[in-house]
């Protein structure tokens, strides 16, 4: 059967509308002229001036060591936490409390941090923002592994305690290599939402600290600069490589189980 | 050598195992056989470590089995999806019990080796589970039970996954392997003939109990109870009493059979299809036999031709069911046939009902 060429037309449009404001954002970046809107030429001008911004860079580093932190804590957290759901425990309650963080709205999140900080006197800074990422990262994590957990033979388990190896042997030669590559997509998932976590970090971030998405949006409030476009430009770049990155190491490390 | 008494087991409202001893030899390839759900399975569990009973002691060589954790019984299972490590080669994957036991890396490295051998896997040692045949994961799985050289090995259902003649393969060299090694094997399947072809001795299970323990040429010729009859083989029941000539069946007078049992004890008669005798005609062959006193008349319902050996369907006026009869090769007879059916006398199995 012979399908219309019409037919195309929607999926194309589909397209369109997703990308054409991400293309224009990235020709932009390289626009010499001092206009956000209109192109008057090619250039590397802004990026040049990128790296010269003092602001951008601290908080850029800022965002590095927060989502970095928030990253290995909420591996770890969301890992055996999904484990404990998983394997000791039958309550369907726990199990939805366990990953409701992750669609929790923002906002609730963050008032409820910044409450509680405030209620046990904790001050702000890198090390509130890590943490309040921690709680949703980890609950993303623990809904990845959870569901690979699901699909793993519990009986490679028992197989491995019948072979003479203790609970924690067992843990770490079986159960965790199985889990490598729900834990690594559970990994890159809570990286990129700490990266560009943009709510919670603004209420739970001290003044002099900011993380980059304030620095972009109070950059943002005096207007669009080229400046962000070659910004979001480079972060755009970042994601597209860690979005391959974890497919491609998803799909090696499922070949190699 | 492993000696069960009294073990019980109940899920909830469900009773898995009710009361059940056993006493396995050393050397042994004892059977469990038994339909899905009558508990085998969680009676080899309780071996393994993997469940506990509620009552009932198991001992091995003597000491108590059910103190020690899973790990340190000197107990391996073969399961019955082989629970091969994916992310382990071959090797790695019999290395594993051994570099648990912290045994030197030479010693390792021999022993893998030599049961690789043994298995004829030796060049499958640096390949991945996934990238092995069926037949070749279960010798894998195999060898990683067998080179921990435990006292007692357990099989759950090893031969379910494999297909046909795989399967016929692997039954020789399971028996072999076990000859080999010297291990008591104990295997679980709900396969008739699979437990028939490989072990020394079968329990047969019903519904969490023990029905019989038999070596099984006796389990196949003298049933004793309903239960064992129905499942070992194929047999035609006939219910009744006893009496002295065999058995008064409801509706079909006195059939031949052997009996010990006191006369009027309700009792089924079992007569295997490929012990029946067929005799074409209303009068013809009936009363030929000596003893065999032209015991059943009826019609031929169906005829299947299997090569080897002819299945008739024979309705017997009186019985719900048909009477199945075995013959070799092909068989003159159609359906519609007017046949006689008899039987020696020490053909018929009388079982207290």
């Amino acid at each position: 059967m012979r399908r219309s060429r019409l037919l195309y037309v929607p999926f194309y449009a589909t397209y369109l509308f997703l990308y054409a404001p991400i293309a224009v954002l990235v020709v932009m970046s390289f626009n010499s002229g001092d206009s956000p809107y209109s192109f008057e030429g090619l250039s590397l001008k802004w990026y040049g001036e990128l790296a010269g911004n003092a602001g951008i860079r601290d908080g850029l580093v800022n965002t590095l060591v927060v989502a970095a932190g928030s990253t290995v804590l909420s591996t770890v957290l969301g890992t055996l936490l999904a484990v404990g759901l998983a394997r000791h425990s039958r309550s369907k309650v726990l199990d939805a409390i366990g990953v409701l963080p992750a669609v929790l709205p923002d906002l609730v999140l963050a008032i409820g941090l910044l409450v509680f900080y405030a209620s046990v006197k904790m001050t702000l800074g890198l090390h509130s923002v890590l943490l309040a990422h921690t709680v949703f990262g980890m609950a993303f994590v623990a809904a990845v592994v959870r569901t690979r957990l699901t699909h793993c033979d519990t009986s490679l388990e028992e197989a491995s305690r019948d072979l003479g190896a203790n609970a924690v042997t067992t843990f770490f030669r079986i159960t965790l290599p199985q889990l490598a590559p729900g834990i690594t997509a559970g990994a890159l998932l809570a990286f990129t939402l700490s990266v560009d976590e943009f709510v919670i970090a603004f209420f739970t971030a001290a003044p002099t600290e900011p993380t980059l998405p304030i620095v972009i949006y109070s950059m943002v409030r005096f207007g669009v600069t080229p400046e962000i476009n070659a910004l979001a430009t480079l972060l755009l770049a970042v994601s597209f490589t860690v979005v391959i990155v974890a497919q491609r190491m998803t799909r090696l490390t499922e070949s190699l189980s | 050598m492993l000696q069960i008494t009294g073990v019980s087991r109940r899920f909830g409202d469900v009773t898995a195992l009710a009361d059940v001893s056993l006493e396995i030899r050393q050397g042994e390839f004892f059977a469990l056989l038994g339909p899905s759900g009558c508990g085998k399975t969680t009676l080899l569990r309780i071996l393994a470590g993997f469940e506990s009973p509620d009552a009932g002691t198991v001992t091995l060589d003597g000491a108590d089995l059910l103190g020690q954790a899973a790990h340190r019984r000197p107990v391996n299972l073969m399961f019955q999806s082989y629970a091969l490590f994916p992310h382990m080669t071959v090797a790695k994957n019999v290395a594993y019990g051994l570099e648990r036991e912290k045994l030197p890396k030479a010693e390792i490295r021999d022993r893998v080796g030599e049961v690789l051998e043994k298995v004829g896997l030796s060049a499958m040692a640096g390949r991945r589970p996934q990238q092995l045949s069926g037949g070749q994961r279960q010798r894998v799985a195999l060898a990683r039970a067998i080179v921990k050289r435990p006292r007692l090995l357990l099989l759950d259902e090893p031969l379910s996954a494999l297909d046909k003649k795989v399967r016929a393969e692997m039954q020789l060299e399971l028996k072999r392997l076990q000859h080999e090694v010297g291990i008591t094997f104990v295997v679980v399947t709900h396969d008739q003939e699979e437990a028939m072809s490989l072990a020394d001795r079968i329990a047969v299970f019903n519904a969490g109990r023990v029905e019989q323990v038999d070596e099984p040429v006796a389990l196949y010729e003298r049933p004793r109870t309903p239960f064992t009859a129905g499942f070992v083989g194929a047999s035609n029941l006939f219910a009744g009493r006893a009496c002295s000539a065999g058995l008064a069946a409801d509706g079909l007078g006195v059939l031949p059979g052997a009996s010990d049992l006191p006369d009027g004890t309700p009792a089924l008669l079992a007569v295997r299809p490929e012990r029946l005798r067929l005799g074409v005609g209303p009068g013809g062959a009936s009363g030929g036999g000596p003893g065999g006193a032209g015991a059943l008349r009826g019609e031929v319902a169906d005829v299947s031709f299997y090569g080897g050996v002819s299945h008739v369907s024979v309705v017997v006026p009186g019985r719900a069911e048909p009477v199945l009869v075995a013959t070799q090769g092909a068989t003159q007879v159609r359906a519609g046939t007017r046949v006689v059916l008899s039987w020696a006398p020490g053909d018929g199995v009388l079982v207290p009902q």
